[in-house]
């Protein structure tokens, strides 16, 4: 694990719509309309390579809702939210509050239009804020005013990187970069972890992950595909919620399916740990 | 919202019909048993959330969206049955899925047959066989729904773009005037730096300036704006300022830093640090250059002044010797093979007398007013004068033609001091001496030239003053080899490298050896057999002649002992030359003494030999040593009698037992010259004898070389001879066989 602490980030200093991002592709996937046509066409030429990426993105954000109700059932209150995207639906607070709604949850991304879009639609929402900075500089992220201001480390906190670790390069040390938040979590916290894979078990092979990594390398996140192996070693010093590193759809899934049922759907991993 | 979507027909049959007729009006709706009833609703329900799974991404669980459904089913069969039929409220229902996120294409196509099919039929309304109006309700809600759904789903279309567009705009504003604000920090960098700062472009054309490169420069924006970069080119510039240009303006180095100087707009020099480096757009091309250039003349001029002063001597501003030696040692690198260079070492004659007596103001001032004279009759290209310590100057002749020309500067130096020179009142009469050097350059070093110039002066100062010395390498080789024997001849002395012959002393009554004259010599491992004179006069110089005579003494007492052992009454008596120095010596009695007791020999038989002016016109306390001697039974000979001054009349108050008369009197002897010559020699040394005799002397007479002369010599009445015609000096065993 590296310690190595470097200067901020610098984040994105334009807003350039004449590139794709991984924010509104996602919306797009989850049937939102906060996206442009670039974002539209590098949604469809990547569903023309894995038909079923729309699908499984919804996966994604199934798992995340499944986590959160996860986390609140082991009684965390706080929820920090790493690439929390555009707000398109079942957002984490929403997900929260249904639960209780005395939870906070402050949301971080380095998209810009994101965030501004994030900062607009809650506003009149209370304990709920916005942080623009990358995820890759935790210091900035947890010394921020608005996690200073919303969370309290001393307690548990549910720290999500749900689909958005995969936009770190291992030249980033996302191991690293994952140590640095566990150092600041208190015991009983959690961290939740969805990431992208190109392992070749499912229909998505290598190959088509492949090329759908290069149509993200025009936008403004480049995609890094993870094996299991890697994903699970990412969540190292934590201890693995039970069933551990599985399929997506496979993290304790609502209803009780068939190992067949979606055989078409690995495209990433998932996995909580928590801090002991 | 709830206005009927055109193109949905108006409903126009009731389903009063006998089959529905039980099952109760809307009031009934949603009892227990009713078709609103949780059996049926939820099966409903159930259908329907299965047709749509996976069509839409909505934020629920499997059971949570049959929940979800179920509501809306609810409402669906309520306005189905309605009497009478309205199907407005399935508009909310459609509505109501957009708000639950079922936005997928495909949830509303599924959702539309659904209704067609299992809708009308778990609710039993195909039972009765009119199916005509069923059909006709059920389109009216499909359409209501549809419409309803698709209302919303555009309202909250355009809501979500026109949000997406709001934030992006708010995004750019953000990141805009982040830009705005860093560009407004950047601006002030440049506007307010200290350091000066021009943008040019690649043509060298000058774009922006800030103010202290104005500043510093002295030209307005607008004129500068006029110029190019290389019409600040600076005739000193290092060639390699404008080849590094070269290459940063080619693209092919992205910045460097030279030192470098400008001329202001009003002519003046200054001196930079400047600092050029390339910026490339997107592409790497070559776009602009930017220049920082720091002022660093008032630094430079201290430097100057600085190096100015390490190089000069602060009271005449004359070169001082640092620099002097700098020259020098360039004058050698460049001189070549043929190159000469000259110097003049030149110091005041009685300055130190100047300073003592009329204060060290007045004596820096001479120094001052020497250096102005030396600088006028000298100073020309090539030539350099310099103070380098107290009243010292030197002259370098870089590039000197022949040993004439420093002749001609230092004849030019001694005739400019002739005139006094005039210190507040006083007219300061000085004068010189110089020691020159002049030789080529190769085969020899700056060192060497300097120390011949400093022996040079030396000889200069010593042959007396106002004069100049040309280096002689002969008599240096002269001096060299002196110093070298004074210097090794301590360790000589312990190394047993000196050594006694003896030369007989003869009676000349009956040609009987009666003593032996030791003389020392030197057996020098580097320039052979050195005899006395190269070697004497130099021990009396530094003294150790000291330690020499005392070791001639030992050596000779030691041999005379072996003598006096074999021969007894026979043994010849042995007779040492004292230095003048020696017979100062207060120990010489003391160790004359010591060393008699030492080896045993009979004072009588030491006889010391002392020079007339050793022992004449000298204060008390050699003569006590003498007298001492003397007491002892050791007996003292005046050697080289006749060539000082001979007071004869002091004679008697001398404790003397000898006299040795001087060879060049016996020369006299030797001749049966007709010029009568030898006649007067014979009565000079016949009156010797007899004065000698009349006080009680004996005479002993030196350089005897022939027989004619032993035998006047005897007539005459001398005593003893010594000289080739009996012996040359020789080793011991000469004397050992002449007694034997
Ligand atoms: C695919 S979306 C995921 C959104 C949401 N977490 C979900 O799972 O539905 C990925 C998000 O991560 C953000 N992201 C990527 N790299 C990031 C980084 N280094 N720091 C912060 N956000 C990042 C992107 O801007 C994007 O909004």
């Amino acid at each position: 694990m590296s310690s190595v602490t470097t200067g901020p980030r610098p984040l994105p200093a334009q807003v350039d719509l004449d590139r794709p991002s991984a924010a509104r592709v996602h919306d797009y996937w989850l049937g939102g309309s906060h996206n442009f046509a670039v974002d539209r066409e590098l949604a469809e030429r990547a569903e023309r390579i894995v038909p079923e990426l729309p699908a499984a993105m919804r996966e994604y954000r199934a798992f995340l809702r499944r986590a959160v109700r996860f986390c609140l059932d082991s009684g965390v209150r706080q929820f920090l939210d790493l690439g929390s995207g555009i707000p398109t639906v079942g957002n984490v607070h929403e997900v929260a509050r249904a639960v209780d709604p005395a939870v906070r949850v402050v949301y971080v991304d380095r998209d810009p239009v994101a965030v501004s879009h994030s900062r607009v639609m809650l506003a009149d929402v209370p304990d709920v804020d916005v942080l623009h900075a990358d995820l890759r500089d935790p210091e900035r992220v947890l010394d921020s005013p608005e996690v200073a201001g919303l969370l309290d480390l001393d307690h548990p906190v549910a720290v999500l990187m749900v689909s958005s670790l995969h936009f770190v390069p291992d030249s980033d040390d996302p191991a690293g970069v994952i140590g640095r938040y566990r150092e600041a979590m208190a015991p009983g916290s959690h961290l939740v972890l969805a990431h992208a894979t190109g392992d070749s078990d499912a229909r998505l092979v290598g190959e088509q992950a492949a090329r759908v990594a290069a149509l993200y390398r025009r936008s403004a996140d480049c995609l890094t595909l993870r094996s299991r192996a890697e994903v699970t070693a990412l969540l190292t010093g934590f201890a693995l919620v039970e069933p551990g590193v599985t399929r997506v759809p496979d993290w304790r899934p609502d209803t009780p399916r068939t190992a067949d049922e979606h055989p078409h759907r690995n495209i990433g991993y998932a996995g909580v740990g928590r801090r002991v | 919202m709830s206005r009927p979507a055109e193109g949905i027909p108006e409903p126009r049959h009731r389903l009063g019909l006998a089959a529905l007729a039980g099952r109760g009006r809307e009031t009934a709706v949603g009892g227990e048993d009713g078709p609103c009833g949780p059996d049926v609703v939820g099966g409903l329900a159930a259908a329907w959330a299965e047709a749509v799974a996976g069509t839409s991404y909505v934020s629920m669980s499997r059971s949570e969206i049959e929940q979800h459904l179920a509501g809306l089913t609810r409402q669906l069969v309520t306005a189905l049955l309605a009497e009478p039929f309205d199907p407005t409220p399935a508009r909310q229902v459609g509505a109501a899925m957009v708000a639950a996120h079922f936005t997928g294409t495909e949830t509303l196509n599924r959702t539309v047959a659904l209704l067609a099919t299992e809708l009308p039929a778990r609710l039993g309304l195909f039972r009765d066989g009119c199916q005509g109006p069923v059909v006709e309700r059920v389109a009216a809600v499909q359409g209501a729904l549809a419409a309803g759904y698709a209302e919303a789903l555009r309202q909250r279309t355009l809501d979500e773009q026109e949000a997406i567009s709001q934030a992006v705009f708010v995004a750019r504003d953000q990141t805009e005037q982040a830009l705005r604000a860093s560009e407004a920090r950047f601006r002030a960098v440049f506007a307010e730096a200290a350091i000066g700062i021009g943008v040019g472009d690649m043509a060298g054309r000058i774009l922006e300036a800030n103010a202290s490169l104005l500043e510093m420069m002295g030209y307005s924006l607008e004129e500068l704006r006029q110029r190019n970069v290389r019409d600040f080119m600076h005739p000193e510039d290092a060639a390699s300022v404008w080849r590094l240009y070269d290459e940063l303006v080619h693209g092919q180095r992205d910045h460097f830093r030279v030192e470098k100087r400008f001329f202001r707009s009003d002519g003046e020099v200054i001196w930079t640090h400047l600092t050029v480096s390339l910026i490339r757009d997107d592409r790497g091309h070559p776009t602009y250059q930017v220049a920082m250039i720091e002022d660093v003349t008032d630094r430079h001029l201290l430097q100057e002044r600085l190096r100015y002063q390490a190089l000069h001597d602060p009271l005449t501003g004359l070169p001082n010797r640092a620099l002097f030696l700098d020259r020098l040692s360039r004058a050698f690198e460049t001189g070549g093979r043929d190159g000469r260079v000259g110097l003049c070492y030149l110091d005041l004659d009685g300055f130190k007398v100047i300073n003592d007596s009329l204060g060290h103001d007045v004596g820096d001032q001479l120094l001052v007013a020497v250096g102005q004279r030396l600088d006028a009759c000298v100073s020309a290209p090539g030539r350099l004068v310099a103070r380098i310590g107290g009243d010292e100057f030197i002259i370098l002749v870089e590039r000197s033609g022949s040993t004439q020309d420093v002749v001609v500067i230092a004849d030019h130096v001694l005739a400019a001091l002739e005139a006094p020179i005039r210190v507040g009142e006083h007219e300061l009469a000085v004068s010189a001496s110089i020691g020159l050097v002049e030789r080529p350059v190769h085969g020899t070093t700056p060192a060497d030239v300097m120390r011949d110039a400093d022996i040079t002066l030396y000889w200069a100062k010593s042959d007396g003053k106002a004069k100049w010395a040309l280096f002689d390498p002969e008599r240096n080789a002269r001096e060299v080899a002196r110093f070298t024997l004074s210097a090794t001849m301590p360790a000589a002395i312990e190394r047993g490298e000196f050594y006694l012959d003896y030369q007989p002393l003869v009676r000349l009554s009956d040609g009987q050896l009666v003593g032996a004259e030791a003389l020392v010599r030197w057996r020098h491992p580097e320039f052979g057999l050195l005899a006395p004179d190269r070697f004497i006069g130099l021990a009396e110089e530094t003294g150790q002649i000291v330690p020499l005579g005392r070791w001639v003494l030992r050596e000779a007492c030691r041999q005379a002992r072996l003598w006096q052992d074999r021969f007894g009454q026979r043994a010849p008596f042995i007779s040492v030359n004292l230095a003048v120095r020696q017979s100062r010596d207060p120990s010489l009695v003391a160790d004359v003494a010591k060393v008699l007791a030492e080896t045993g020999v009979e004072p009588g038989r030491l006889q010391l030999e002392l020079t007339e002016s050793a022992v004449m016109g000298t204060a008390d306390e050699p003569l006590d040593a003498l007298r001492a001697l003397s007491a002892m039974g050791v007996r003292i000979a005046i050697d080289d009698f006749g060539t000082g001054y001979s007071n004869l009349a002091y004679l008697r108050h001398l404790p003397v037992h000898e006299l040795k008369i001087a060879g060049s009197f016996v020369e006299g002897l030797r001749a049966s010259a007709a010029d009568g010559s030898h006649v007067v020699d014979a009565r000079i040394v016949g009156t010797l004898v007899s004065l000698a005799h009349a006080l009680g002397l004996g005479v002993t007479a030196e350089g005897v070389e022939t027989e004619a002369q032993a035998r006047r010599l005897d007539d005459i009445g001398c005593d003893s001879g010594q000289g080739w015609y009996f012996a040359r000096p020789g080793p011991p065993d000469q004397i050992t066989r002449l007694l034997s």
